[in-house]
């Protein structure tokens, strides 16, 4: 276990390097610029715009630039954003907050539907319930999410007017039951994909589970159904979720671009959004680390966990 | 990337308008003599209350009124700070810092133009209780000259020389040229406070735009980046109001949404962009929402890149403006809307030429114009004449849905008349950067504000020095050069009054219509929209996107 944490780790490392040098690379070289922007300001010139650059240091080579940021990060200096000059691992800190509690509440809700969906599916295979929720999986997985945004959005808050449309908050409320009021369309509409999802995984898992020899040995010693579904099914028919969650741990951080959008939504999402199209490459190199840092720990917890889960399985 | 595609369409439903970068100001009645008279009616602003949110499609984050900034930031800048003098609706500038704005007549600018002295206003108090003195602007004058300061905005303020404080409450200067349109720049030149910012190593330095302390309406209070920013009524401001308590200014990225929170009541005042125009025949029937179009600064052109070949004749261009079928622009693709026009100018600015001949859509004579100039049709139908194609590359910014529609359409109507013009859009970023400073682009459509703040002065779009592909510096970008119009420039720049000043400008506006750089499209036109109720709101196309004023607002 030991060997191979280290082992991981230091594959993560180098990964990570990997990343951030693509990742600024690419970024560096795509089109258009951070004072693009201010290009148009009247009065401004090209001399202007050229000493901004210098004393910000964006006419150097790329490479020159990619060193000073990589060893700033190093010793943990993230930079700051060149829009309005704050640190960026506090623009990030504070885009956190929403992210987590819109991604927070909608997953474990989504979640857990999605998982008796799935698991009752299984069960009770090619009943009209299956099919229900087979169909429905498929069109819920089809629908762009902006679009069931914008039609949530139209129906409960601009004609029914039952919930705020969009934001996280009313501004001079924010009591709980205000957040709470502003938290059911977006994790709505977030969380079908998610229970569509995971019925689908849930299903199939449980399917294969189910005709296992020691299911029909369970049943055979004559433990009750419930006993055979909860001890012996689900618990084995879990064990590949594991995988599942470690690759989805990761957007609970780095947020859904698309729905923190339309329900104007201030996370982690939208911040990668602005900061891309203004071309604030310090927020978007950090938010990209970010991202790479938690997909690979998403990674590696999933694999460790599932050796602690399944004793089949040993890590060395 | 569905994701990237929803920004490209959520973009679309804006106008993106060039110049929504830059700054946002002109006149709807430019008068540097007609001053108002310094009204210290300082209204009984015992008790603000309430809130009002303004939802904006952009969000504010430079808040260091004299840093690089873009149009949305001044809006704040105009609640937290203060100018020494503003303009009102009417294009009158009204005292702010300043006791009195300065003329010939009342002494305060000598009569060759060169000697300045301003009055200050006594007893105006920064938001942290510090007392506003002449050496606050002393201050905020060196700092725009400043070599090593990110400063938004440097014409004028470089002219500058001597500064002398004779008073806490009075302040000289020199300029090193007569500069008419200082009175305007200054008029959105805010004061910065010297005790604070002389503290910072850092000319630079984010500090104080993270906690802004200026002199205006309203005091900071927090921002929750991404989302939005908080003012609170400054009850020791100097002028009329605040008189409600507190002031949001909320980010709210998509334009659908933006209207719909209007609608739902989540915003009471839409600002910027505006409704767009396929809402506003439904937005006009909402109730409790009053929605009304106001007139924008802004030109909608086609701008040709003289340097390219095909361009160079004049024949060239009056054929192709000819064969632009303005109305129908106007009525199938911008609702109606905005103003058909023939000037760079917009209809409100007091140097506008209402005389300018009158294009029409004529495809004969168009077709006429390019006869008798030699270009002949080709083989595929496309004109030519001694090897050059009349051939080019449309650009504008990408995902722009209305211009794209636009585009097509002049490519329908210029291909009847042997002109090839291919739509080729960029992203933001990359359209307006270098394909546009140094001139790279064949033609673009592009939305200009050409005057400075409330002055007519266009030096940066049609003198011969400010073109970057030729080594000037401005915003030249066609690389226009008539030897004419810089003469008149340079006159209309020196010349203090200003209705000599208004026929220089308006000789210079008949001489670029027949040159024709740009074609001229339309001015803009934006729906605002405010809660019914919200009182106060006065649009004014002199300053930045109307929130000028909001120390008058108040609700009913």
């Amino acid at each position: 276990m030991l060997r191979f944490l280290i082992q991981r780790s230091l594959q993560n490392v180098v990964l990570l390097w990997l990343v951030s040098m693509i990742g600024f690379g690419v970024l560096f070289l795509a089109p258009g610029g951070p004072l693009a922007q201010f290009a148009l300001v009247p009065g401004m010139s090209r001399a202007e715009l050229l000493r901004i650059a210098e004393q910000m240091g964006l006419n150097r080579p790329i490479p020159a630039q990619y060193w000073e940021w990589f060893t700033r990060l190093l010793s943990g200096d993230w930079g700051h954003s060149y829009r309005d000059g704050q640190p960026v691992l506090w623009i990030i800190g504070s885009h956190l907050g929403a992210t987590l509690e819109l991604m927070v509440v909608s997953a474990t809700v989504a979640v857990a539907v999605g998982m008796w969906v799935g698991v009752l599916g299984a069960i009770r295979r090619y009943s009209v319930f299956d099919y229900l929720a087979t169909i429905g999986a498929m069109i819920a997985l089809s629908i762009p999410t902006f679009w069931f945004g914008l039609v949530t959005i139209y129906v409960f808050s601009v004609k029914l007017a039952i919930l705020p449309a969009g934001n996280m908050y009313t501004i001079g409320d924010g009591s709980f039951w205000d957040y709470v009021r502003h938290l059911i369309a977006p994790s709505l509409v977030l969380g079908l994909v998610t229970v569509a999802l995971w019925s689908r995984y849930m299903r199939s898992s449980m399917l294969e589970v189910i005709h296992q020899d020691y299911v029909r040995t369970a049943r055979a010693k004559g433990a009750s159904e419930w006993v055979v579904l909860t001890r012996h099914a689900i618990r084995n028919a879990l064990l590949p979720m594991i995988t599942v969650a470690g690759l989805q741990l990761p957007t609970l951080l780095s947020g859904a671009l698309v729905t923190e959008t339309v329900f104007t939504w201030p996370g982690m999402g939208r911040l990668f959004l602005d900061s891309l199209s203004y071309r604030d490459y310090p927020v978007v190199m950090g938010v990209l680390m970010l991202s790479a840092v938690l997909v690979l720990i998403g990674n590696m917890l999933a694999d460790i966990l599932y050796a602690v889960a399944d004793p089949r399985i040993r890590l060395d | 990337m569905t994701d990237f595609s929803l920004k490209d369409m959520i973009r679309s439903h804006g106008l993106e308008l060039l110049s929504r970068r830059g700054f946002l100001s002109m006149s709807a009645a430019f008068a540097a003599a007609a001053v108002v008279g310094a009204e210290n009616a300082r209204a009984a602003n015992a008790s603000p209350k309430g809130q009002i949110i303004i939802g904006l499609s952009q969000e504010p984050v430079n808040f260091h009124p004299l840093m690089l900034a873009i149009e949305v930031d001044q809006g704040v800048h105009w609640n937290l700070f203060s100018p020494l003098w503003g303009v009102n609706e009417k294009g009158e500038f009204t005292p702010q810092l300043a006791a009195e704005v300065p003329t010939i007549e009342n002494g305060g600018i000598s009569a060759d133009g060169l000697n300045w002295k301003i009055k200050l206003r006594p007893g105006v108090k920064w938001h942290d209780g510090a007392p506003f003195t002449a050496e606050d602007v002393k201050f905020s004058l060196d700092l725009l000259n400043n070599k090593d300061f990110k400063a938004n905005r440097r014409a004028g303020h470089e002219l500058v020389r001597d500064i002398k404080i004779v008073s806490p409450t009075e302040i000289t200067w020199r300029m090193e040229k007569v500069y008419a349109p200082y009175v305007s720049i200054l008029s959105w030149t805010f004061i910065v406070p010297k005790h604070i910012l002389e503290k910072q190593t850092d000319v630079n330095s984010s500090a104080f735009a993270a906690n802004p302390i200026g002199t205006g309406p309203f005091k900071w209070d927090s921002r929750v980046p991404g989302d939005h920013i908080t003012l609170k009524a400054n009850r020791e401001f100097f002028g009329e109001g605040p008189y409600v308590d507190t002031l949001v200014f909320k980010y709210i990225p998509d334009m659908t949404m933006l209207y719909t929170q209007f609608q739902t009541g989540e915003i009471d005042y839409l600002g910027i962009q505006g409704i767009t125009p396929d809402h506003y025949q439904e937005a006009k029937k909402l109730a409790d929402r009053v929605v009304m179009p106001v007139a924008l600064p802004f030109i909608e052109n086609i701008a040709f890149n003289l340097g390219k070949p095909v361009f160079k004749e004049k024949a060239v261009r009056e054929a192709l403006y000819y064969a632009m079928d303005k109305q129908a622009i106007i009525d199938a693709i911008y609702y109606g809307l905005p103003r058909p026009t023939e000037s760079y100018l917009p209809y409100e600015a007091a140097a506008f030429n209402p005389d300018l001949p009158k294009q029409s859509y004529d495809i004969a004579k168009a077709k006429k114009s390019l006869d008798d100039a030699g270009w002949v049709p080709g083989s595929d139908g496309i004109r030519v004449k001694n090897g050059v194609r009349l051939a080019f590359v449309n650009s504008t910014t990408a995902g722009n849905h209305v211009r794209e529609q636009a585009q097509q359409l002049l490519q329908q109507s210029w291909k009847e008349i042997g002109a090839e013009m291919t739509i080729q859009n960029f992203p933001p970023a990359v359209m307006w950067g270098d394909n546009w400073m140094q001139s790279k682009f064949d033609s673009a459509m592009v939305g200009i504000g050409f005057m400075i703040g409330p002055d007519a002065d266009t030096t940066d779009y049609f003198s011969s020095r400010s073109i970057n592909a030729q080594g000037g510096s401005g915003q030249n970008t066609t690389q226009y050069v008539n030897p004419e119009v810089d003469k008149l420039l340079g006159e209309g720049s020196a010349t203090v009054d200003q209705k000599k000043r208004n026929e220089i400008y308006k000789k210079q506006q008949e001489i670029v219509r027949a040159d024709l750089p740009y074609l001229p499209i339309f001015q803009y036109a934006m729906v605002e929209g405010v809660k019914k109720g919200l009182l106060g709101f006065k649009s004014n196309v002199n300053t930045q996107e109307n929130c000028w004023n909001v120390n008058e607002w108040k609700w009913s």
